[in-house]
């Protein structure tokens, strides 16, 4: 069986199992929603609050993301199916592109549901000239993270005590994704007078960034569940 | 198969090494087509490691062996993808039903949903247990799913590691029952017990495994 059909089957089967766990919606965006009320009451300054929403908006996204990855591979360890999968000589490449993809979908609505959370929440406006480089941006930063999310999530999910080992791991290695994405959606909202054009160069960091964890994670994915 | 009437393992003086420690020391064993093969012997002794180099996932340093038509020393891709692996865990998901866990287990060899089907069938999944969530199956339910998964992707070597372990009376029942009926239909299946007079009972030979070395002691007719 080729690559993508593998890849395919797995990211189907993560979705399934999360549409009957609801984990993400009965769980992750709660969460994420608590997360982005609890920043408004710290800084309570409308001033403040309106200058770091982009960054408060990827800050939510990378926690609630901490817990997506933990669940994307509990369901795997519960009964050793990731096990299983590499046993029976399933490609971990495929394991790893499907896992990806469905951590990308849950992420990509996180992203939307947060958004939405700072329009409300912190009277951020999106501008219609700022779309295409807001939309772009959510893309390239959901592929980077979902990347890193899986590589770390397999490589954690062979040890003990992997629910603290995870965010040792992730938080640094996405801080580029950090940075990156929070420049980019301060351009597309225009925050402290940045304009569009100043998003660009950093959405071609996410590009990068996605692209090198994509590949790379691919590759050393077998090696390192195999470990 | 490649070959039809060929051995389904044939291994010929097998030396296999742990770390630094010889788990199989000069293996030699010859398993026929629907046999159901007991491996015996004390903890150490050599029994899961000569499962998981059947199953292609402990490489030989010496010796010849050949599973299922594929070498052991070049083709351990091949013979993973045909052999079926059942340890202490199932190997399913638990928050997904009993018939998409074999749906699942059977796309990926790319089985048509009348193969997983019949697989369900088989193992007597298909009515009451097809649309049950794993989490809520007794452990003997949990091995009878787990069991129609490695029928669905076509496992033609079924190597069990300690089968009963954690089942009740009437689930080993059941289990051997299934076992049975499995070698009946052509799956060759190879367990490693410590529960001697139960697994004694299913199996059609006996083998000891002592030390690294294997050595048959019964040969039903």
């Amino acid at each position: 069986m080729s690559v993508r059909h593998i890849a395919r089957l797995v990211a189907a089967k993560d979705l399934r199992i999360e549409w009957h766990s609801r984990v993400l919606t009965n769980q992750v965006l709660p969460f994420a929603a608590v997360t982005m009320v609890i920043f408004a009451f710290a800084l309570d300054a409308e001033v403040v609050l309106e200058r770091v929403a982009p960054g408060l908006i990827w800050l939510a996204t990378l926690f609630s993301m901490l817990v997506l990855v933990q669940r994307s591979f509990a369901v795997e360890v519960d009964d050793g199916a990731l096990d299983a999968l590499r046993v029976a000589g399933v490609d971990p490449r495929a394991i790893f592109l499907g896992k990806a993809v469905a951590l990308g979908v849950q992420l990509l609505v996180l992203e939307v549901v947060l958004l939405f959370a700072a329009v409300v929440l912190y009277r951020q406006t999106v501008p219609i000239g700022g779309l295409v480089l807001l939309v772009t941006t959510l893309i390239s930063a959901t592929c980077g993270l979902a990347a890193v999310g899986t590589l770390y999530g397999g490589l954690a999910a062979g040890f003990r005590g992997r629910e603290t080992l995870l965010p040792l791991l992730t938080l640094p290695a996405v801080a580029p994704v950090l940075i990156g994405a929070t420049r980019a959606v301060e351009a597309a909202l225009g925050t402290a007078g940045a304009v569009v054009s100043d998003g660009w160069p950093w959405v071609g960091l996410l590009i990068v960034f996605a692209v090198a964890f994509g590949v790379g994670g691919s590759l050393a994915f077998g090696p390192l569940i195999d470990e | 198969m490649d070959r039809p009437g060929a051995p389904v393992v044939e291994l010929s003086d097998v030396v296999a090494v742990l770390g630094s420690f010889p788990a199989l020391a000069g293996a030699s064993i010859h398993i026929d087509e629907g046999d159901i093969v007991l491996l015996r012997g004390p903890n150490g002794a050599g029994k899961t490691t000569l499962l998981r180099l059947c199953a292609g996932l402990v490489p030989m340093v010496r010796g010849t062996g050949v599973v299922l038509g594929f070498d052991l020393a070049t083709q351990r891709d091949e013979i993973r993808r045909h052999v079926g692996v059942l340890g202490h865990q199932n190997g399913l998901y638990l928050d997904m039903t009993v018939g998409e866990n074999i749906r699942f287990w059977g796309a990926t060899v790319g089985a048509k949903d009348s193969e997983t089907h019949a697989a369900m069938e088989r193992l007597g999944v298909a009515d009451r247990l097809v649309d049950v969530p794993v989490r809520k199956l007794s452990a003997g339910q949990k091995r009878r799913a787990a069991l129609a998964c490695l029928v669905a992707r076509r496992a033609q070597l079924w190597l069990l590691d300690e089968p009963h372990a954690g089942l009740d009376a009437i689930a080993r029942d059941e289990l051997d029952h299934t076992l049975r009926q499995a070698a009946g239909s052509g799956a060759t299946i190879v367990v490693a017990s410590h529960e001697l007079e139960r697994a004694g009972s299913l199996a059609t030979r006996t083998v000891d495994v002592v030390a690294g070395q294997v050595k048959e002691t019964r040969t039903d007719p």
